[in-house]
Formats: C-alpha cells, sequence, structure tokens
C-alpha cells in the first residue's frame, strides 16, 4: 500500500472514530436550549445572516444583560441548512435530540422546510414558529395546533397592501375603476396572494391584471412592456431575491413611478434596494416590523454583544431583516417565559412553549419594557388565532435607509379570516384531523 | 485468503448464470439485507432513520433510474428530480380521488405515470445526442414544475401547489413511526434493485448497453434503437417516479414542487458520476457519498469545534464543510474517475490475492 493511501485511510478511520465517540448532547445541563435552522450560506445566504444573526444576537444579549430567563440561561446550537428542504430536515432531526426539553421552538425560515417538518413537528411536540411565511391557513389553531405564524401571513399583508393604496387614493371608495398590477415570482409563494386580490378586486372593484415573472427574475422587458400599456395606477410587487432589485430598475428604464409601487415583505429589504441603487427611491413596502437602530433593545444589543466582541458583523445591525431575527428571538424567549409561569422556573419542553406561545399577549406596554417600542405591533396570540396581530406597517426607502410611511394597520382582517377558516377545515378534512382547542 | 472462488465448481447453467456467482459474495448481500432488516432497527435512533436512512434510500433509488438511463442505456438526462415530481404529485392524487386504492398500488401507478412522461420528453432522443438531449430533458424539468403550480387540480387546489402525503396503510397495518418506514422503503428498494440488477443482464439491458456503446453498430447488429431508447426511458423514469412517491410519503410528509427542482436533478447527476456510471452497486455508493459524507463532515466539524472550545464565526463550518467535500469530489475523481463503484472492484480483485499479492 502506497504510504498516502495509508495515511488517507487512517485520517478517515480517525474522523469516524471521533464522530462516533463525541457524545451527541455537548449543552449544558439546566439551560433552556434553542435549536436554530439557519442557513448563512447557499443562495439565500445574505437574507439568512442578517435573521440570525439579529436572532443569536438578542438570545447572547438576554444571557448578558439578565442571565438568561429567570435565572434559567440560554443555549443554542445552528445548523446549516443552505434553504435545503432535506438538509433542514435532517438539521430539525439533529437540534430535537440535542438536549432534555428539546429544541424549544423552530424558526424554520423557509416555506419549503416549513412543509417537510410540518408533520413531523406534531408527532415531536415541537412548536413552529414562521414569522411571515408558511402556511397561511396555520393560523387557525384549532387545525394546527403546533404552527404560529406569528404576527402577520401573506394573505394579510396583500390586503393590508390594498388597504394602504386605498388610503394613498384617499378612501376605499376611490380604488374602484382603477388599475392595479400583481407582479409576481412565478412559484408557490407567488401565487399565494392570487385568491384574495381577487376577492379584494371584486369587493372594491379595481381591475387587477396579475403578470408572474419566471425565476429567478433577472430579465423584465416583456413584463414591464405589458404593465406600460396596461398604464395601471399602482404595482404590487411579489418578488423574491433579484427579481425585486430588477424590477425597480426596469421600472425606471419605462419611466413607471416608484412611489406607485407597494411590494411585501420579502420584497422590502436593504438587499433588494441597495441592489437596485438610485431606482428604488421612493419605493414602498410592507412590512412586518420597523428598521433602524432607534429601539432600547438595538441599543442594548451593541453595549451587552457587540461592546464585548461577542456580536456577528456590526454591519447588519438595524437592517430590516437583523431587526426581525431580534423580534423573533424575543418571541421565542417570551413564551419561554410564559411558560415559566405555568411550569415552573426550570428548563421547558416544547409542550410547555407551545402553551407560552398560544398564551403570549404583548401589549404596547410590554413592548415598551422589552426596549422594542413601535418596532413590533401588539401581539395576543390565542388558540383561534396563531397569528395574534394580523397588522403590516408600510415603509418607504429613502435612497439610504428605510422610513416609516404609515401606522400599523390591519387589511380586511373578516375576509382574510374566512379563508383561512376554509382552507384549514379542508385540510383537517383531508388529513383526519377533528379541530379544537387544547385545554 | 478468504475471498476465494477456487473449489467452488459450477454444474449448471443456472449456477453459471446466477446474479452472484462467487459464494462469498452472496452470503455478503444476504447478511447486509438480513442487517438491514432486523439489526438496523435494533440500533438506530429515530434521528439515523429519518435524517440519514431515508434519504439515502429514497436517493439511492432515484440515482438507480438515472443510472439505468445514463449509464446503461447512455442517454443523458436532466430531467430526474421532474419525473420523481410527476411520481409524488401522481401517488398523491391516486390516494386522493381513487377511494380505497392500496398504497403500494398508487405507488406503482405514480411510476407508471412517470414512465408515460419520460417516455415523452424521451422522444426528441431519438434525433438528438449527448449534451444537446440534455438541454431538451432540462425542458422536462421546467415544464413539469411550472405546470404543477398552474394547474391547481394536481395539489387539490392548495393555495401554494403544496401536496401532503396521506398516511401509508398496508392490509391495516399503519407505516407511521421512523421504523416502519425505513422498513417499507428499504424492502420497496431492494427488491427494485434486484429487479434493476436482473434487467441489465437480460436482453434488454444487454440492448441498452449496445446502443450506449455505439447506436449505428447495434441497429446493424438488428436492435431497435427507438424500441430500446424508450424503454430506458420508460423505465428509468418508473425507477424515478417510485423514488419521488417515496420521498413525499415516506421522507418528508409534505412536498412543494419548487423542492424537484434543477438542483436536485444535478445532485441526482453527480451521485451517478461519484457512484460510478453504469454499475447498480455505484448508485448505492454515490447516493451515500453525497447525502451522508456533508452530514459526517458538519457533526465532525461541529464537534471538534465545540471540543476545543475554539469560537468561530457563525457559517464558518458550513463554508469550511462545502470546500471539504468539493475537495474530497475532486479527489475522488482524479483517484478513480470510474466512480466508487470501480474503486470497489479493484478492492475485490486485490482482496482475492491478498495476503500475497504480485
Amino acid at each position: 500500500m502506497q504510504p498516502w493511501k495509508r495515511t488517507l485511510i487512517g485520517l478517515v478511520a480517525g474522523l469516524a472514530a471521533a464522530a462516533s465517540t463525541v457524545p451527541a448532547s455537548a449543552q449544558q445541563a439546566g439551560t433552556q436550549f434553542i435549536g436554530i435552522t439557519g442557513y448563512r450560506v447557499g443562495p439565500y445566504g445574505a437574507n439568512g445572516a442578517a435573521f440570525f444573526g439579529g436572532f443569536t444576537d438578542y438570545l447572547a444579549m438576554i444571557n448578558e444583560r439578565d442571565g438568561g430567563v429567570n435565572g434559567v440561561k440560554l443555549s443554542w446550537e445552528e445548523c446549516e441548512t443552505e434553504y435545503n428542504n432535506a438538509k433542514g430536515v435532517e438539521c430539525y432531526e439533529r437540534l430535537k435530540t440535542k438536549s432534555a426539553t428539546g429544541p424549544t421552538a423552530i424558526h424554520p425560515m423557509s416555506t419549503g422546510i416549513t412543509y417537510a417538518i410540518l408533520d413531523k413537528a406534531v408527532t415531536d411536540k415541537i412548536p413552529l414558529i414562521t414569522l411571515g411565511y408558511g402556511r397561511t391557513d396555520a393560523t387557525d389553531g384549532r387545525v394546527f395546533p403546533w404552527v404560529f405564524p406569528i404576527l402577520s401571513n401573506y394573505w394579510d399583508a396583500a390586503t393590508g397592501i390594498v388597504k394602504f393604496i386605498g388610503e394613498k387614493e384617499g378612501g376605499a371608495a376611490n380604488l374602484k375603476g382603477k388599475k392595479i398590477v400583481l407582479l409576481y415570482h412565478d412559484s408557490a409563494y407567488g401565487k399565494e396572494p392570487h385568491p384574495v386580490l381577487e376577492a379584494e378586486a371584486k369587493k372594491l372593484g379595481f381591475d387587477l391584471k396579475m403578470i408572474p415573472v419566471p425565476h429567478p427574475g433577472n430579465e423584465q422587458q416583456s413584463q414591464w412592456l405589458q404593465i406600460r400599456q396596461y398604464q395601471p395606477n399602482w404595482v404590487i410587487l411579489w418578488g423574491w431575491g433579484v427579481m425585486s432589485a430588477t424590477a425597480l430598475q426596469t421600472a425606471q428604464k419605462v419611466g413607471f413611478p416608484r412611489d406607485k409601487m407597494v411590494g411585501n415583505w420579502w420584497a422590502g429589504s436593504e438587499i433588494d434596494t441597495v441592489a437596485a441603487g438610485p431606482a428604488a427611491t421612493g419605493y414602498y413596502a410592507a412590512s412586518l416590523n420597523l428598521a433602524g437602530k432607534g429601539f432600547p433593545v438595538v441599543k442594548d444589543i451593541e453595549d451587552k454583544v457587540y461592546a464585548k466582541g461577542k456580536g456577528g458583523d456590526a454591519k447588519l445591525i438595524g437592517t430590516v431583516l437583523w431587526n426581525r431575527g431580534v423580534g423573533a428571538a424575543m418571541i421565542t424567549v417570551e413564551a419561554v417565559r410564559k411558560a415559566q409561569e405555568k411550569y415552573g422556573k426550570k428548563p421547558v419542553s416544547g409542550e410547555q412553549v407551545r402553551w407560552g406561545i398560544e398564551n403570549l399577549k404583548l401589549d404596547a406596554g410590554r413592548m415598551k419594557a422589552l426596549g422594542f417600542n413601535t418596532m413590533l405591533p401588539p401581539l395576543e396570540v390565542s388558540c383561534q388565532d396563531h397569528g395574534g396581530s394580523g397588522q403590516v406597517r408600510f415603509q418607504q426607502w429613502t435612497g439610504t435607509e428605510w422610513k416609516s410611511a404609515s401606522d400599523w394597520m390591519k387589511g380586511d382582517s373578516a375576509l382574510v379570516r374566512k379563508m383561512i377558516e376554509e382552507s384549514a377545515a379542508k385540510y383537517a378534512a383531508e388529513k383526519g384531523i377533528k379541530p379544537g382547542c387544547a385545554s | 485468503m478468504l475471498y476465494r472462488e477456487s473449489g467452488q465448481f459450477k454444474t449448471s447453467y443456472a449456477a453459471d448464470q446466477q446474479l452472484f456467482p462467487i459464494l462469498q459474495d452472496r452470503v455478503a448481500v444476504l447478511a447486509l439485507l438480513a442487517f438491514a432488516l432486523v439489526g438496523v432497527p435494533l440500533v438506530a435512533t429515530d434521528y439515523w432513520f429519518t435524517a440519514i436512512l431515508m434519504p439515502f434510500l429514497v436517493f439511492s433509488l432515484a440515482t438507480l433510474g438515472l443510472n439505468i438511463l445514463t449509464g446503461y442505456a447512455g442517454q443523458l438526462s436532466l430531467g430526474t428530480a421532474a419525473f420523481m415530481a410527476v411520481g409524488a404529485v401522481a401517488a398523491y392524487n391516486f390516494q386522493l380521488r381513487v377511494p380505497g386504492i392500496p398504497i403500494l398500488v398508487s405507488f406503482v401507478l405514480g411510476g407508471l405515470s412517470a414512465a408515460a412522461v419520460g417516455v415523452l420528453f424521451g422522444l426528441p432522443s431519438l434525433r438528438i445526442k449527448g449534451f444537446y438531449l440534455a438541454v431538451a430533458t432540462l425542458a422536462a424539468q421546467f415544464f413539469i414544475p411550472w405546470l404543477l403550480v398552474k394547474v391547481s387540480w394536481f395539489s387539490n387546489y392548495s393555495s401554494s401547489g403544496v401536496i401532503t402525503a396521506q398516511p401509508m396503510v398496508i392490509a391495516g397495518f399503519a407505516f407511521d413511526t421512523p421504523v416502519r418506514k425505513y422498513l417499507l422503503v428499504l424492502v420497496i428498494v431492494a427488491v427494485m434493485a434486484l429487479a434493476a440488477k436482473n434487467m441489465v443482464r437480460s436482453r434488454v439491458g444487454r440492448a441498452w448497453m449496445a446502443v450506449r456503446d455505439m447506436d449505428v453498430a447495434a441497429s446493424v447488429i438488428g436492435i431497435r434503437i427507438m424500441q430500446t431508447k424508450l424503454i430506458a426511458f420508460a423505465v428509468s423514469s418508473f425507477y424515478c417516479g417510485v423514488a419521488g412517491a417515496l420521498y413525499a410519503f415516506a421522507y418528508l410528509g409534505s412536498v412543494e414542487p419548487d423542492g424537484f427542482n434543477l438542483d436536485l436533478s444535478f445532485r441526482i447527476l453527480f451521485m451517478v458520476i461519484i457512484g460510478g456510471v453504469g454499475s447498480i452497486l455505484g448508485s448505492f455508493l454515490g447516493a451515500a457519498f453525497i447525502t451522508l459524507l456533508p452530514i459526517l463532515l458538519e457533526v465532525i466539524l461541529t464537534d471538534v469545534t465545540a471540543m476545543t472550545g475554539i469560537s468561530l464565526p457563525p457559517g464558518f463550518i458550513s463554508m469550511a464543510q462545502l470546500v471539504v467535500f468539493g475537495a474530497l469530489i475532486i479527489f475522488f475523481l482524479i483517484v478513480e474517475p470510474h466512480g466508487l463503484a470501480r474503486l470497489w472492484q479493484i478492492g475485490k480483485e486485490k482482496l482475492r490475492l491478498w495476503p500475497f499479492p504480485h
């Protein structure tokens, strides 16, 4: 045998031995372990790095500032999914066994991974928190006890955008006869708002034209030609990734005013607007949370974490997605706190955390006490309503930063609720689930 | 010393033509199967079943399907994931719309639907070859997921085109736990692998290889090119379709059409190339290499950093894992361009002479 082969075999054997001898659970006992299925590499790595950066920074800050939640320290481990469904499942299964109390709650940050672990989470009794993505009808907690589309879902966003456009036109009544284009990513994600926008068009009397952009969407000449011929009053941009920036640039090329364009929240981060350059100035986007550094919690993170050299990339602080990650971590931590109220000040299990999320109530006063002020809307989750808010807020890109352009507002919640219940009932019938609230 | 066929005399044609002519091979294969059926369920944890063994088996089956088409019949295809999608969605719809249909029948019908679609997209292969055919099969890869999202009937009018697989029940026995799902998938994969192993030795298989090696010569000796190529497409797509159905029903539970993207097709093609083009065993080795090695690398790197207490920037481990994985692929392709199956074969030949090599 040649020496290099011997070395190689030795190396492989050594690595395999190392992998098998290391204990599966490297977590310290007595901490609240939080499993994170994140992504910082791959096609959407930039988005993930901001979101999960904020997420872990907040957890670190809670440990540094408060010494954990009621004295129970937080520990966490991030597993890289690369936004890939199969790897997401593997990460989920791996994190599940890392601690006696499970991974607390999982934020998949990917609709595909959400679907892939939806059934598993029910059997494993692990809550899923899907902030502004995933299954819209999971808002009906009677059918989906383990899934929490906290804050808002796509249908809230779509009706919220229509309402915002109505306000800009001087009242919803003025929408009659107006022309609105939905420019959407031609995928399952882009098709989500179709039913609710069609219902709105019928109800409010505006003309709706839906134009698909094939993935990835870096060529939109023909779509914008159609838009120019149609001469709409507004364009709703349901974009993802490179498509959003290209839409803004092409709009500038064909001379469509950007302040007549409204994006949803996945088309409304710095990653989209900075890439579009000056073409993005004036563009509106719905948001789940405000951007910026002007919140006490951001200052706490800077002082307690970054000042000690423990944080991630300081450039991301205050961006839309980073703030969203901080908010997502806060919701997880508050759910743990709520669960501790009922089950005692020790690490809580997935089942107990589920109770904590379902009974979570964060009014404006509590948000302020937590240092979030108006970054997030007030939140009240219940078994009936796993969303807890349904409110969106609009921001406008000034060319350098996102500025708030409206207050927290609700779309057509009655319409959305009706459609959610219909869809959830259909799912329940298909899967043989008996809807109901756990006591 | 141990692995030597001397003294094993064949006294009938049947004995000479059997699948594994060497006694040690037969024993090893049976022992492996027995271990997978009995030993593994005794020792493995849920993590092993759902995160490691299940994707390995499902991707092995898909790789086997592509290997039949690319490795044996020589037709390069980039539509594997699309054919898997057809299998998954068809099986789901048969379960949904035909009351009381057994799940295994749904899987077979899912496979047959994929085969029909495969034949359709295989028609261009009669005119175009090589890389140009790969581009033609790319059409399937773009068209089918698009169609599945566009026509919402396929997903029973789910707003996002996602299908949720029904529970698997065979004769009143529910395959609902990871162990049971694993055993079901294992049996299906084992039976289909056995069928493939036999098929490639049959008249059809030899015709595929003749077409692959030189289609003009094959037609001169009387092989019908059209029939042979279309059978290859049908059989290959059938395997991919069943793999897709298992991917949806046994592995993930809920799947979206976007999950069956070009990326997945490429991964399966890489499994074929790494494992060994034109080898049944290679399909399993390639699937193991591509699905399991990244996980192993990541676990090792995570544990090493945790043990040594080095704090690395987040995302570093994943990047490092990709670098190491890429380097290993290049390493193996340089050492053995014919894939892992060839390495295995060389190993076996050496074993015959061991411990006294020339």
